[in-house]
């Protein structure tokens, strides 16, 4: 039975897109059954970031609306075994899709894949109620910003309002060098603030624009500082206990997540 | 001299003004609760405890936040009141 776990950030430009991208691919690395559901309808990108843009046939709104079959409207990722993804529709509307039918789709999908990760769109309309409708876990990503804080935060509320309780964070685009010279939130700040857990830190790395260039997920790339945060939170997800690298240089910053973890599990 | 006091004072890290602006906007984020019903719970607090002891009504902060669950079970709401205490009535014990 697989699990359906929601992406998503209530501000939009933070990484929701790249990190499920990075994160599906992780998990079929890993061996992992993978679906990736792009949910922004009309404001497709999942697709290209993925580099699949031009295999599209079928859509999500085809699929719930009847128009064809899940094997059909699923695109096989040639490069990762296991790996499909159900683009969104680009020409309809958010309205296109009800929550039912995505609760519908996800169980049905849940029956032959190991995760099933839904890119949610920015904002909290019928998008983000339609992303969450069918999922059991939700990762949310924020920047060390205060827009992208705050709209986490309201999207933390809304999540539990809808029974998604413990929310995973992910924060984004961190610059340790700023950290350090206190121009920037550090990690400790934000989860003061946000009072969730944390899942993943990814440093800001140049190679995520490179390899969005080539469509690419860099998760697959051996060397660099983002695709090795990925590979981390990938292994969380699959329930493997992973030290925290000390992206901040600051002291004490393991030392209290780890406590901050210890003390949550026990 | 002032100069250099203003300096200092504004050498304040970016990160903390952020921290600081943040969980300020976020008190009123958060707190999806009309003014009045803040007032209300206020005025009913005051009632009860100033049958026991002196406050200072005027310094009296009470605010709807949420916290993490001492259980771990993630973050619950919490009506968070800061009640100054200007003496303990004896006739109250």
């Amino acid at each position: 039975m697989g699990e359906v776990i929601v992406i998503t950030s209530g501000k939009g430009g933070v990484g929701k897109t790249t990190t499920t991208a990075n994160l599906g691919t992780g998990l079929s690395l890993n061996g992992k059954k993978v679906v990736l559901i792009d949910t922004d309808i009309g404001l497709r990108n999942l697709d290209v970031v993925m580099g699949l843009e031009n295999r599209i046939v079928y859509d999500l709104v085809d699929l719930v609306e009847g128009v064809c079959r899940i094997k059909q409207a699923l695109i096989k990722d040639k490069r990762f075994e296991g790996l499909y993804l159900l683009p969104a529709a680009q020409t309809r509307d958010k309205n296109a899709v009800t929550p039912e039918q995505m609760i519908k789709l996800c169980d049905e999908l849940r029956e032959e894949y190991d995760y099933i990760l839904v890119d949610c769109p920015a904002g909290i309309e019928q998008g983000f109620k339609n992303a969450i409708a069918g999922t059991d876990r939700a990762i949310v990503v924020t920047t060390p910003e205060v827009s992208a804080v705050r709209d986490a935060d309201r999207i933390i509320g809304l999540l539990e309002a809808n029974e998604l309780k413990n929310p995973k964070l992910i924060v984004n685009r961190v610059r340790p060098d700023m950290v350090k010279k206190g121009d920037m939130m550090s990690i400790e700040d934000i989860i003061d603030i946000l009072a969730i857990d944390l899942i993943g830190v990814v440093p800001d790395d140049e190679n995520i624009i490179i390899s969005t260039n080539r469509g690419e997920p860099l998760v697959a790339n051996g060397k660099s500082m983002a695709g090795k945060a990925y590979r981390n939170i990938t292994r969380r997800i699959m329930g493997e206990e992973v030290p925290f690298a000390d992206l901040t240089g600051q002291d004490g910053f393991l030392a209290k997540v780890k406590k901050m973890f210890g003390f949550r599990s026990a | 001299m002032l100069e250099m006091l203003n300096k200092l004072l504004r050498k304040r890290s970016s990160r903390d003004v952020a921290k600081e602006r943040l969980k300020l906007v976020l008190i009123h984020d958060r707190a999806n609760v009309s003014p009045q019903f803040l007032e209300m719970v206020k005025g009913e607090i005051i009632k009860v405890i100033q049958n026991y002891m002196e406050i200072d009504e005027e310094a009296l902060d009470i605010q709807l936040t949420k916290t993490v669950s001492e259980e771990g079970e993630g973050v619950v709401p919490a009506l968070i009141a800061n009640i100054p205490i200007k003496s303990v009535k004896s006739c109250g014990r």
